[in-house]
């Protein structure tokens, strides 16, 4: 009886936030806050800091999103998931929005009913190995034993790696990074396979990361992007256009420092669509005129995000490579605002 | 015997020899050693073989605890300090990384601030379980108990103290309608009438009232989401819930496991057998991935709530066995006076059965708590941040990548403090229990 | 009414549902089951609604779809083009191999630590205390990643072994890395059938002078060395023959080739971890079960059993054990339910148990959270019962036959 009781209290209290399928929007604006799946700990994606701030790289565009619709990039409550119970968190309604490096797949997108609203980061599957391995590719590896994160993709496509190769191999399945990084260093395995990012990050901090590299081989693709639940298209559409807009941001050179001066007008309509001094593109996506200006204002535009939390600047030394503009040869590639 | 003894002997010494120390091979410390080290040759191997075991952990553990490190901003700089201070080969702890997040470990990400609350909550709970542990306490003491939950909620979730005080209500207003109904109509249709009244009240109309009251008389704390606990405090509010919450219905599974009801009696086994058939990791991940499904649709409350039912569900089919075995520890006779005495069932369990099979009762209870306590670290698996998913949120902090034994070491010794005490507590009372004199 | 009421006391009214003893719990049951199934349906009526708005259906299909992924350790035939009724299957396999391993290891630490606890030595007793203390009251989760990251940091690697490297095969055989241990295997050549057959013949063979042995006993009073009649039974037909027909089963040592070892048997450090663990946290537990069982053996028994004559091992034997037995056994089964349940936590270490295959990988790749739990908690269930029914059936076979 108490059970039940104190249950409806405390649903009482907490039964406000979202109610899964139509109208996010409503909801978020409803509860003052966006509820963000990201990741439990992931170096430079996701991680609390010692005042329990999250930032990192999937954080930064719950903030933006967070900005543009609500204003405030503080605005942003942080759930976080683990490879099994992200799908669901999303699906339940649980959160509103998971930004937890997912892999955009068909069968995610088809099957378990989700909307992919863009790509934040391109990665591909990789391999670290010991530098005194003597392994030079990936293609070396037969017989080798190969610690794995599972519950991802990466498990599904290590076996059709091996198998189109025709080589054998031994998979040490590991739940969380920071025990894979354990069992590696410790010699556990002779390869640690995950996205190549991840790689790069978790290589960064060892103690001796000389001694590591990363085989050139990569043997996915892993387009990862924030994603939404299907069916509120509208919700889909403000998520991928905050994205878009921070990509579009950099790529017009807007900046988070000369954000006030451009947004008082430019000669480029295409930047002045964006940070709504011209024509009303934030009415169409039901948010105010500003919304993106206040989007690039949270964290800056994509590259500026970028250059803090992953880039070459930081410990985990992530180049571009992929991830440039599509001027510069990479693949981010924002559609037009107008 | 003296007579002859006179007679053979010649000379009898008269005055007693003074007391001679034993030999050196029985005092002292040579003694205590001989008899409980070297008291035979298994025993001797067995005295070198342990001393062997504690040089090898000792001489591998001391030396890295005694050069550790306390004051350091990351991993790399723990590190230069040691390749400073010893060189760069020698085994030191970074025990920095507590110094820097023990907050974290502690209490989560609740607001600095607000440290207060979550402290306060476990000083009340002190208070509240004592009349339930320590027969000595004033029984009045129990009202405070019975209250304690929404206090907790209260002061934890903190938000308008409207929501909690309405569904305290609800008990009240189910007793008032016991009163009314069970005098007017007999006991069973005072039951029937208190649940209706209270799931009435509790459906439609306490929400509404709460926020009412809330717009007219805003009280309260600031509020505090359900994401910003984790650490101990996560470990203990679903440890403590869950053992406060499943004790009612534990009862009421325990007393519908020895009913002569037939009904009553099969469902109440099959749930005990069925929760206790399964591991709790199981429900664990039934609490994140389905549950949902088990509700309306569109309703959605917080993992932390789903969690906290689950884990009470599952205390109680454990507590429902334990107070079991307190049932059956009773001797018949207790039933039957009961029965002499005129009075009816509930009476019965409530004036004579119960307060003696509780008591019984309560050591196996303090097990199960601490059971729960300790399982409570599963909830990392669906993302929860308890203590040790929050070793691996500071491990994905760039500062801390790369750390490890330190902070298990830490959430180790944490829940060992906690769980020895206790059981420790347990112990103590099966003694004072054990009414058999052997 | 009153009328009626007086005339025949026996006639039925509806307040007797109430108020009559006789009907009342009849009252009881109705209502309750009444609102059981109210709440059941309830639930099932809102998994359908709540399936039906997402989109999708229940069924087991999944199954027999290809599960892509690959499960190192696996006792039955699997690859990744297996199904995912497969991959259960090896999980399934998995859980019960860790669980009955885990429970033989348990008991023997067990007793083990139980009775060195009840031991005259000083420090042995301490230590086994705290060797109890320290396991019963820490996390299971905690050790399952301590034991399993100081195996991985603390045994030397397999590159270890190649020349110049600072580790060697134990015996020459058997070599424990940081990725488990690897062991010789037995090579099965032709002939190797008649000599199990042997093998199983004096295993037979002891059992018949086992029995003879206590008859006679019981006959004449005469005690027959049982054990090394036994012993030689065990060992001399079957080595005679193995030299007869020509040595046909042959070891198969480990070699380091490549990577990794090749031949032998590899147990893995997942499983090994896990199985430790398990073992060591439920050996804490029986220790403390097997030292109050035998505390509660009153020592007139032991007393009583010394005036007969008997020697100490014999009292052991004959006298306290079994009356030991039955205060042990009832919390043992309960032990022995709690590894197999906790084997769950395997997913922390990556041990592919039903748990990780099933209720893991199969239910993240497919997306059928609903199907893949019901299977789970049901194989965990039906487990759990035939544990506690085979342990319910023997320990009733040697409860005290009380009048």
């Amino acid at each position: 009886m108490k059970k039940i009781a104190f249950a409806g209290a405390l649903a009482a209290a907490s039964v406000a936030g979202g109610t899964a399928g139509a109208a996010t929007l409503d909801d978020v604006r409803a509860a003052d806050s966006l509820k963000c799946g990201v990741n439990t700990g992931l170096v430079g994606f996701a991680a609390p800091d010692a005042n329990g701030v999250w930032g990192g790289f999937d954080v930064a565009v719950c903030r933006a999103v967070a900005a543009a619709v609500l204003g405030d990039a503080t605005k942003v409550e942080f759930v976080p998931t683990t490879g099994q119970t992200r799908f669901t968190a999303l699906a339940s309604g649980e959160v509103d929005v998971l930004s937890r490096n997912t892999t955009w797949t068909f069968s995610r997108d088809v099957d378990l009913k989700f909307t992919f609203t863009g790509v934040n980061y391109y990665d591909g599957q990789g391999f670290m190995v010991r530098k005194d391995l003597g392994v030079s590719s990936a293609t070396e590896l037969d017989g080798a034993t190969v610690c794995i994160q599972t519950g991802t993709t990466t498990e599904l496509n290590l076996a059709d790696y091996f198998r189109a190769n025709n080589m054998s191999y031994e998979p040490v399945p590991i739940e969380t990074n920071a025990e894979g990084q354990q069992q590696y260093l410790a010699g556990a395995c002779d390869a640690y396979t995950t996205d190549v990012s991840g790689l790069a990050a978790t290589r960064a901090t060892f103690e001796d990361a000389d001694a590591h590299m990363l085989l050139p081989e990569i043997v996915s693709k892993e387009p990862l992007g924030p994603l939404v639940r299907h069916g509120d298209d509208q919700w889909a559409d403000i998520v991928r256009w905050t994205l878009n807009a921070l990509i579009a941001a950099e790529e017009y050179g807007v900046t988070s420092a000369n954000l006030e001066q451009m947004a008082a007008g430019t000669n480029n309509p295409e930047i002045n669509r964006l940070l709504g001094t011209e024509g009303d593109l934030g009415a169409m996506l039901g948010l105010d005129k500003d919304w993106a200006k206040r989007a690039i204002a949270a964290g800056g535009n994509y590259g500026e995000i970028f250059a803090a939390t992953i880039g070459e600047g930081t410990p985990i030394g992530l180049a571009r490579g992929l991830n440039a503009q599509w001027t510069q040869g990479g693949l981010l590639y924002a559609p037009p605002f107008r | 015997m003296s007579e002859t003894h006179a007679n053979t002997v010649s000379f009898v010494r008269d005055t007693m020899l003074p007391e001679q120390e034993p030999p050196v091979t029985e005092r002292g410390v040579v003694k205590w050693v001989r008899e409980n080290l070297f008291s035979g040759w298994l025993n001797s191997i067995l005295t070198l073989l342990s001393l062997l075991a504690v040089w090898q952990i000792l001489g591998h553990i001391l030396p890295w605890f005694v050069n550790s490190v306390w004051s350091a901003s990351s991993l790399t700089e723990c590190r230069q300090i040691r390749d400073q201070v010893l060189g760069s080969d020698a085994s030191s702890a970074c025990f920095a990384v507590i110094s820097d997040r023990w907050q974290q470990m502690l209490f989560g990400f609740y607001p600095n601030d607000a440290y207060w609350r979550p402290v306060l909550a476990l000083i009340l709970f002190g208070a509240a379980i004592a009349p339930v542990l320590f027969m000595s306490v004033p029984r009045k003491l129990l009202a405070f108990t019975a209250a304690y939950p929404f206090v907790m909620y209260a002061l934890l979730w903190g938000g308008t103290i409207w929501g909690p005080l309405m569904v305290a209500a609800g008990f009240g207003i189910g007793y008032v309608a016991l009163g009314l109904a069970g005098r007017a109509a007999g006991t069973l249709v005072g039951i029937l009438a208190a649940v209706a009244s209270a799931v009435i009240w509790w459906l439609f109309l306490a929400g509404p009232v709460a926020g009412v009251l809330a717009s007219a008389l805003p009280i309260g704390l600031e509020p505090v989401p359900s994401d910003d606990f984790g650490g101990f405090m996560l470990s203990f509010i679903i440890g403590i819930t869950g053992i406060i919450l499943s004790l009612p219905l534990g009862i009421l599974l325990a007393l519908g496991r020895q009913s002569n009801l037939f009904i009553i009696n099969k469902f109440s086994v099959i749930f005990i057998e069925v929760i206790r058939g399964v591991p709790l990791i199981v429900w664990l991940f039934t609490a994140s991935l389905l549950l949902n499904y088990f509700l309306p649709p569109g309703t959605n409350f917080d993992l932390m709530l789903r969690v906290i039912i689950m884990v009470t569900l599952f205390a109680s089919a454990y507590i429902a066995e334990v107070v079991r075995g307190g049932l059956a520890a009773l001797p018949r006779g207790q039933y039957e006076a009961a029965d002499s005495l005129g009075l009816d069932y509930w009476k019965a369990q409530r004036l004579i059965i119960m307060p003696q099979a509780l008591k019984i009762s309560i050591p196996g209870i303090v097990n199960t708590f601490i059971g729960l306590f300790k399982d409570t670290t599963l909830v990392v698996f669906i993302g929860l941040l308890d203590p040790i998913g929050l070793t691996n949120s500071i491990r994905a902090s760039t500062d801390w990548n790369g750390i490890y034994w330190e902070l298990f070491v830490f959430v180790g010794l944490m829940f060992f403090v906690c769980c020895y005490g206790m059981s420790r507590y347990s112990q103590h009372l099966e003694r004072k229990l054990r009414t058999d004199h052997r | 009414m009153s009328a009626i009421s007086d005339e025949t006391e026996q006639s039925f009214r509806l307040s007797m549902l109430l108020y009559d003893t006789r009907y009342r719990s009849l009252t009881i049951q109705v209502i309750a089951s009444i609102v059981i199934m109210l709440s059941l349906s309830w639930l099932v009526w809102n998994t359908i609604q709540n399936l039906q708005s997402l989109g999708k259906d229940f069924n087991f299909g999944f199954l027999t779809q290809r599960a892509g992924y690959d499960i190192n350790q696996r006792l039955v035939e699997y690859s990744s083009e297996s199904t995912h009724g497969r991959a259960a299957l090896v999980g399934i396999l998995n859980t019960i191999l860790v669980a009955v391993l885990g429970c033989a290891l348990a008991t023997v630490l067990g007793v083990i630590a139980g009775v060195l606890r009840l031991s005259k030595n000083w420090i042995v007793a301490r230590l086994m205390g705290v060797y109890v203390e320290a396991f019963r009251n820490v996390p299971l989760l905690l050790w399952i990643l301590l034991i399993f990251a100081i195996m991985s940091e603390s045994m030397p690697q397999p590159r270890d072994f190649r020349e110049g490297g600072d580790a060697s095969m134990l015996f020459g055989s058997i070599a424990i890395t940081n990725r488990g241990i690897y062991i010789p295997t037995l090579e099965w050549g032709a002939g190797s059938n008649i000599l199990v057959a042997v093998f199983i013949a004096s295993i037979g063979g002891i059992w018949a002078f086992r029995r003879y042995a206590r008859k006679r006993q019981e006959a004449t009073g005469e005690i027959l060395p049982v054990l090394w009649v036994s012993l030689g039974l065990l060992i001399l037909p079957s080595a005679l023959f193995y030299f007869i027909l020509g040595r046909p089963v042959s070891v198969l040592y480990p070699e380091l080739g490549g990577f990794n070892f090749s031949g032998g048997v590899h147990l893995r450090n997942s499983l090994i971890a896990l199985w430790l663990a398990l073992s060591l946290y439920t050996g804490a537990f029986i220790a403390e079960i097997v030292r109050g069982g035998i505390l509660a053996i009153s020592k007139g028994q032991t007393e009583a059993a010394f005036a007969l004559g008997l020697r100490p091992g014999r009292t052991m034997r004959l006298v306290i054990l079994p009356q030991a037995l039955r205060v042990i056994i009832p919390p043992l089964i309960s032990q022995y339910l709690n590894l197999t349940k906790n084997s769950s936590l395997a997913i922390a270490v990556g041990y592919m148990d039903v748990r990780s295959t099933l209720g893991g990988i199969t239910i993240n790749q497919t997306g059928r959270e609903l199907e893949g739990m019901l299977l789970l908690g049901g194989f965990y269930l039906v487990l759990s019962l035939v544990i506690s029914g085979a342990m319910n059936v023997y320990n009733s076979s040697v409860k005290l036959k009380e009048r």
